[in-house]
């Protein structure tokens, strides 16, 4: 296999992340991710494509909450793919990014088992965008039916929109062209994306440098393109 | 011999006279069915009459079981139209109940092809009257399982997209995925063991066109598709169904292997077991085993078969089943004690949960039916040659099976090593299309029932033939003559 042109890849600092949750709300809005009714929560089928773990450590009163921001990893060795049967979930070879393509789904949910990082989600009903909703769909983006399952997509429409308006102005694609909602939104600037095979994205650069990088969950072998960034005082396990 | 005189072994008894011989075989008779033979046209008699005498408690239980399919229909259609929502699936526990029952199915259909194919393929004479019987819940159950999974979609009408079929944008199915393998075995099975069953029954179905009339007969004819019983036609019977029963066992083997992948081959902590694939063939067995002597029991009360299905058989069965409850125990323990030694996290959780927590009432209930129960009356006689007693430990056992594969499906798949996306299964619609499919393959086992006959007349002709006594000293035993 060809080495891809591109590894698109997000660091995230947990040491600046606050639990403020805007890219979540971010996420909801670029991506039509569905809002599920209260009750659906308490039946654990929340759906947020970007959530936020909230762990705690310490003994009360001396107690500290701890954030880990969670997405889809794209994994370079993703456990999703080969599960599915219908070749709904693939790698893009060029540019390494997970896609799911929703209407070759037909709903096994085995990449959402096979997941270790729980971050597929599963349309167990049709969505409904009350007023106003239904009013901001972002027409970049598919709304999913039931039975199929959804995930982060790394904003791919944002990708693709920015590809094309260098493609047509003849120019490489530049560093920080390409942002995903998330990162857009997040107040202390905790997100960071961009190409790791650009050595001299801002991405590559404080990956090179930094020493609190980690991936999560590595010895599952998947290698994820999210980094997470912790220092000594930030005590979320890996 | 009377009942309360000391029965000596035999080497002590003095010599017998030819009375006492006579005493002796006519003893035998009564316990084997291949020493106590009969006309052929009262055998076909015995194994027809119950397809055409039909009581009002068959109707009963055929219209109150043909209710549960139709709700289970209209359930299914409910989930169809709504989505999966109605089940009580969530993130972590993507598969529910109709994963349990699809393994559970798969699970109970196996003995059927294990019984009539292996059993035939290392001369088991005792196994001739139950083949078809257990064949059958092969059929059935495998259809049930089938369903299940198409239940399990979230799109069920794009089904057809887990086949290699030719269509114009030249896609294929994924075939790194152990879901399309568990597809195609289950296909292959279903397929492989509907002919074999068909094959064993053709010359069934020949005796039947020649003892029926009106549309039994018509329909016997075009099954039966012209059979006369010719030397030669016997000849190439007995031929493909030797190939047949070779060819069928290790496709037994791998499909429930091939089902046991769909978790194996997963990073999901307590799927990823290397042994699951023995462990679950061993569990299909034991719990098909059980559901068959069940079955047997039913059919031989409801459908007065006591000529055919006597004690015998019902021991060899239970014995079987005790192996298999040793067996089974050994996988468990095997399944069980690795993941405990190594000490990860995760599955300390999931064992704590079990020991202590909600699941332990379960727990301790599949350990009880599982093991407890059957070592613990299966060794004895009297248990076995009692067949109330036995079908009690046989529902036990389904009982305890269907534990354990819900204990693999939605409880170990609420935990994961992300403690954050921990959750718990509470079934819903699962419930009503559960009881409707199990409700299916009884229905379907009673239809059939009434329309082919369930005891294989001619396996049993031929055993009978070739079974004989032979003298030696001063006992008869029983003897076999080996055709061929």
């Amino acid at each position: 296999m060809e080495k891809p042109e591109r590894k698109w890849t997000m660091v995230i600092d947990i040491d600046k992340c606050t639990g403020c949750a805007a890219c979540v709300v971010a996420c909801h809005a670029e991506n039509n991710v569905p809002i599920v009714t209260d009750q659906e929560v308490v039946r654990g089928r929340g759906q947020h494509w970007i959530r936020i773990e909230r762990y705690w450590s310490g003994e009360y009163p001396h107690i500290k909450a701890h954030f880990l921001p969670i997405l889809c990893q794209h994994c370079e060795n993703a456990p999703c793919e080969p599960v599915c049967p219908a070749y709904a979930t693939v790698h893009s070879d060029r540019e390494n990014l997970n896609l799911q393509i929703y209407n070759r789904c037909i709903g096994t949910r085995y990449c959402g088992n096979n997941c270790p990082y729980k971050v597929r989600f599963f349309n167990y009903f049709d969505p409904n965008f009350v007023e106003p909703q239904d009013q901001q769909l972002n027409p970049d983006v598919t709304v999913r039916s039931a039975g199929v399952m959804e995930k982060c997509t790394f904003c791919v429409q944002r990708i693709r929109r920015a590809e094309e308006k260098a493609l047509a102005e003849g120019r490489p694609l530049r560093d920080g062209e390409v942002m995903p909602a998330c990162v857009q939104t997040c107040p202390t600037g905790a997100l960071v994306f961009g190409d790791l095979y650009n050595p001299e994205s801002q991405l590559a650069k404080q990956l090179e440098s930094d020493s609190r990088k980690f991936r999560l969950m590595e010895h599952l072998g998947t290698l994820p393109s999210v980094y997470y960034l912790k220092g000594g005082t930030s005590r979320v396990s890996e | 011999m009377s009942a309360n005189e000391v029965e000596y072994p035999v080497w002590r008894r003095p010599m017998q006279e030819e009375e006492d011989l006579e005493e002796q075989a006519e003893h035998l008779r009564r316990r084997h069915l291949l020493l106590d033979p009969k006309f052929p046209w009262a055998m076909n008699d015995d194994a027809l009459k119950p397809m055409y005498q039909t009581g009002l408690s068959f109707w009963v239980v055929v219209v109150a079981l043909s209710g549960l399919v139709l709700m289970g229909a209209v359930t299914w259609a409910r989930q169809i139209y709504w989505g999966l929502g109605i089940t009580g699936l969530n993130r972590p526990i993507y598969w529910g109940l109709f994963l349990v029952n699809t393994v559970y199915f798969i699970g109970i259909g196996h003995a059927g092809t294990f019984i009539s194919a292996a059993l035939r393929v290392l001369k088991i004479e005792w196994r001739r009257p139950i083949s078809r019987a257990a064949e059958t819940i092969t059929l059935f159950g495998l259809g049930a399982a089938g369903l299940s999974i198409l239940m399990h979609l979230g799109r069920v009408w794009k089904f057809y997209w887990l086949l290699p079929y030719p269509n114009q944008r030249q896609l294929w199915p994924n075939f790194h995925s152990p879901l399309m393998w568990d597809f195609m075995a289950i296909l292959t099975y279903m397929t492989g063991s509907t002919l074999f069953i068909y094959l064993g029954l053709l010359p069934d179905l020949a005796m039947a066109r020649d003892h029926s009339v009106g549309w039994r007969h018509r329909l016997y004819s075009i099954l039966a598709i012209g059979w006369r019983g010719t030397e030669k036609e016997w000849a190439f019977h007995k031929t493909s169904l030797d190939i047949f029963s070779y060819v069928i066992i290790p496709v037994m083997f791998s499909v429930h292997t091939i089902v046991s992948w769909d978790f194996a081959m997963s990073i999901q902590p307590g799927w990823n077991s290397t042994i699951f694939g023995p462990y679950f063939i061993v569990g299909a067995l034991f719990s098909g085993v059980a559901a068959v002597i069940i079955v047997m029991a039913i059919i031989r009360k409801s459908m007065r078969l006591e000529y055919f299905l006597r004690r015998e058989h019902f021991d060899g069965m239970a014995k079987f089943l005790l192996i298999l409850s040793f067996t089974w125990t050994y996988f468990y323990f095997s399944d069980y004690i690795v993941p405990w030694y190594n000490g990860e996290p995760v599955m300390q959780v999931v064992f704590d949960l079990l020991r202590r927590g909600w699941a332990a009432p379960l727990w301790f209930l599949m350990l009880f039916a599982n093991i407890v129960l059957p070592v613990a009356t299966l060794w004895s006689r009297r248990v076995r040659n009692n067949t109330v007693a036995l079908v009690v430990v046989c529902i036990f056992i389904q009982i305890g099976m269907y534990l354990e594969r819900y204990f693999i499906v939605p409880v170990f798949l609420g935990y994961n090593e992300l403690p954050f996306s921990w959750g718990v299964y509470i079934p819903r619609a699962g419930v009503l299309l559960t009881i409707a499919s199990l409700a299916m393959v009884v229905l379907l086992y009673m239809l059939f029932s009434r329309v082919v006959p369930l005891i294989p007349v001619w396996e049993i002709l031929e055993g009978q033939i070739f079974q004989g006594l032979k003298r030696i000293g001063r006992a008869l035993l029983p003897a076999r003559s080996e055709p061929h």
